[in-house]
């Protein structure tokens, strides 16, 4: 049967849609638009307008020359150093909680379900409950204001979610799996090896995309441990839209948030298929 | 030599006792069955022989060894799984070979078994396909190949055929018994299919609720069932049980079932006469209760003619089964396909007298 392409319900679903969609967007919009216009431009008209002239050049002095405390260099050190977190700290948590999944997953040891519940308790507990104890821990390991220091912490608090997300996979492998391959001799890290972590690039996919985005976009930690130099994107960010000019910069401040986006959009963007199908898939089909 | 032995098993989950006490020993190269219903006990004696759980008491040995602390690696075992449990992202050859990984066996000796195992299977061409492009039947295969591969002093298979379709589950069922007849392993088959157990057993060992009913060869279990329970599940259609009665006679004993005229009197096997004017059940298989021209085996004086109402009828092809009126009871007879009876008809059957067992009412254990 032939279907009707806009009866009046369907209509409504546009709109609504489409509603819904705008109020997402136009944010993005404005930051974008902004980010290509000249601050003299934005302070004579308003924040919200079409460029008149495409000022390409607000993306060169926010990477390279803008002045941020004291210091122009632009937001390029403030992006190394989000990578140089984000980067081991995601591949570290997402391994740990893989063998982590793993060990409550699929072998029984006594106290395996009281474990689980402690690391995944992680996951509710506040973000600023958590600050005192990290300081004093920072101190004691003379980690204070390092790039070390933030992905030790990443590391830690992201197992709480790396653990649930491969512990709740790997319950689905059949664990007649697991006993031909005890019968077969093959011990804990032989299995993990070779049986079950070819079985999880979906759940790995997951967790990665997760953690990095998580990380990258962590605020309260980067600007609570780390000053000046050591500060990932997010809290330099802070700092950059602080820095007193003549005018406000808000074409150089939006080029900045939009580079410092771009990270995240791109692990989506290649990732994003991935992240819905590894949720949802099981380990064995 | 005894290849296996299982002495006073006992496994306890908490409060609940899943095996009370199994004692069983078993020979090398002989082909054993562990036959019930689901939770009788079945397959966690099989993973406890395995080594995959631990006993709450008792002992085993594997070989004359006593394997109690022993991994399952190191017990000189291979196990058949129901779900065939291949390693999914392993090639068929590397799921042959992983247990000679784990062992560190050369490369060249690996090659060599797979080899053998392959041809044995006729699974040579499937060697470099992953186990998701197998078919049931395939991937069985392939699980038995890793199993024969470590040449084991014992192999234990869990319900391995149950998750093939019925006509592939009886071909697979032929090759199993040839594999057995050419390699002459020994091998401890869990199954809740009583005609595999049949049809494969050197011995069954019948369980139910954690005891050992019966352990006897596939003969002795069909034909002298140690208890009711043991009659009822083995065979299908299953035994008839009647609710009779022993009375004297000239000759001996005989049960009376039903009352009045249209009673019933069968004679009854030697050693009953104790039991003269008590209840007893009666067994007899269905096969042993046919149309008057039958004869059964060699004695030409076995058959009883006898008259009973004809309830039911079920023709299956090959043969029809009856549902007889026996007294108060239904007891189903297998007739030729080529006769036909009325429904509520009373005609003549021929009983195979010998094949007649009684059953004590009140413990269920044969009497004679």
């Amino acid at each position: 049967m032939p279907e009707k392409t806009f009866t009046p319900s369907r209509v409504l679903i546009y709109l609504v849609v489409s509603l819904i969609a705008a109020a997402y967007l136009v944010p993005l919009l404005v930051v974008v638009l902004n980010s290509l216009r000249t601050a003299e431009e934005i302070a004579q008209t308003s924040m919200i307008g079409w460029p008149r002239q495409w000022a390409w050049g607000n993306y060169a002095v926010a990477w390279g020359d803008f002045c941020i405390a004291q210091t122009c260099a632009g937001i390029r050190p403030y992006m190394l150093n989000s990578a140089l977190v984000a980067i081991p700290a995601t591949i570290i948590s997402t391994l740990l909680g893989s063998v982590a999944g793993y060990a409550v997953s699929l072998w029984r040891f006594p106290g395996d379900r009281w474990i689980y519940g402690v690391v995944t308790l992680g996951i509710f507990l506040p973000q600023q409950m958590r600050l005192l104890p990290w300081t004093i821990v920072l101190r004691d390991l003379s980690l204070t204001n390092t790039l070390t220091g933030l992905v030790m912490i990443h590391t830690i608090q992201g197992l709480s979610f790396t653990t649930l997300f491969c512990r709740n996979y790997y319950i689905a492998i059949p664990p007649e799996l697991m006993r031909a391959a005890r019968i077969d001799g093959a011990g804990f890290y032989r299995i993990f090896w070779r049986i079950v972590l070819p079985l999880s690039p979906p759940i790995l996919i997951v967790t990665v995309i997760w953690q990095f985005t998580h990380i990258w976009n962590e605020f309260l930690y980067g600007v609570t441990f780390t000053t000046g130099q050591q500060q990932p994107i997010t809290a330099a960010l802070i700092a950059l839209s602080a820095s007193v000019a003549d005018i406000p910069q808000h074409g150089v401040q939006s080029a900045a948030v939009m580079m410092a986006a771009l990270p995240t959009l791109l692990v989506y963007l290649f990732g994003g298929r991935y992240f819905v199908r590894g949720l949802t898939a099981g380990a064995v089909k | 030599m005894s290849a296996l032995t299982v002495h006073d098993l006992h496994k306890r989950f908490g409060a609940v006792e899943v095996l009370k006490g199994i004692n069983l020993e078993m020979n090398s190269g002989e082909f054993t069955v562990l036959v019930g219903p689901s939770g009788c006990g079945k397959s966690t004696l099989l993973n406890i022989i395995a080594g995959l759980e631990r006993q709450s008491s008792g002992s085993i040995q594997i070989g004359g060894r006593v394997v109690d602390d022993v991994p399952p690696k190191d017990r000189d075992i291979a196990m058949v799984f129901q779900s065939y449990a291949l390693y999914p992202s392993m090639t068929v050859r590397q799921n042959i070979t992983f247990g000679m990984e784990c062992r560190n066996v050369p490369r060249a000796k690996r090659d060599e078994a797979v080899g053998r195992v392959a041809k044995l299977l006729q699974i040579d061409a499937l060697l470099e396909r992953k186990p998701s492009q197998l078919s049931g039947g395939q991937r069985q295969r392939v699980a038995m190949g890793r199993a024969l591969v470590r040449d084991p002093l014992l192999f234990l298979f869990d319900e391995p055929l149950s998750n093939l379709d019925a006509q592939l589950r009886v071909e697979m069922r032929l090759e199993i018994k040839q594999l057995h007849q050419r390699l002459g392993s020994t091998i401890v088959y869990v199954t809740h299919d009583q005609i595999e157990a049949m049809t494969l057993a050197n011995r069954i060992a019948v369980m139910r609720q954690g005891v050992v009913q019966q352990f006897a060869d596939p003969e002795t279990v069909y034909n002298r069932p140690a208890n009711l329970f043991v009659a009822r599940f083995m065979g299908a259609p299953p035994m008839n049980t009647l609710a009779a009665r022993l009375e004297a006679s000239s000759g001996g004993a005989v049960a009376v079932i039903g009352q009045g005229e249209a009673a019933i009197r069968l004679p009854v096997p030697a050693g009953s006469e104790g039991w003269v004017g008590r209840e007893v059940v009666l067994g007899i298989r269905p096969e042993c209760i046919a149309e008057p021209t039958r004869h059964f085996g060699d004695a030409p004086d076995a058959a009883l003619i006898i008259a009973a109402r004809v309830d039911m009828i079920e023709p299956t092809g090959a043969e029809t089964i009856v549902v007889l009126r026996f007294g108060d009871d239904r007891a189903l007879g297998r007739v030729s396909p080529d006769l036909r009876y009325r429904l509520g008809e009373t005609a003549q059957f021929a009983v195979d007298t010998r094949k007649i067992i009684l059953f004590d009412s009140a413990s269920g254990d044969r009497i004679a």
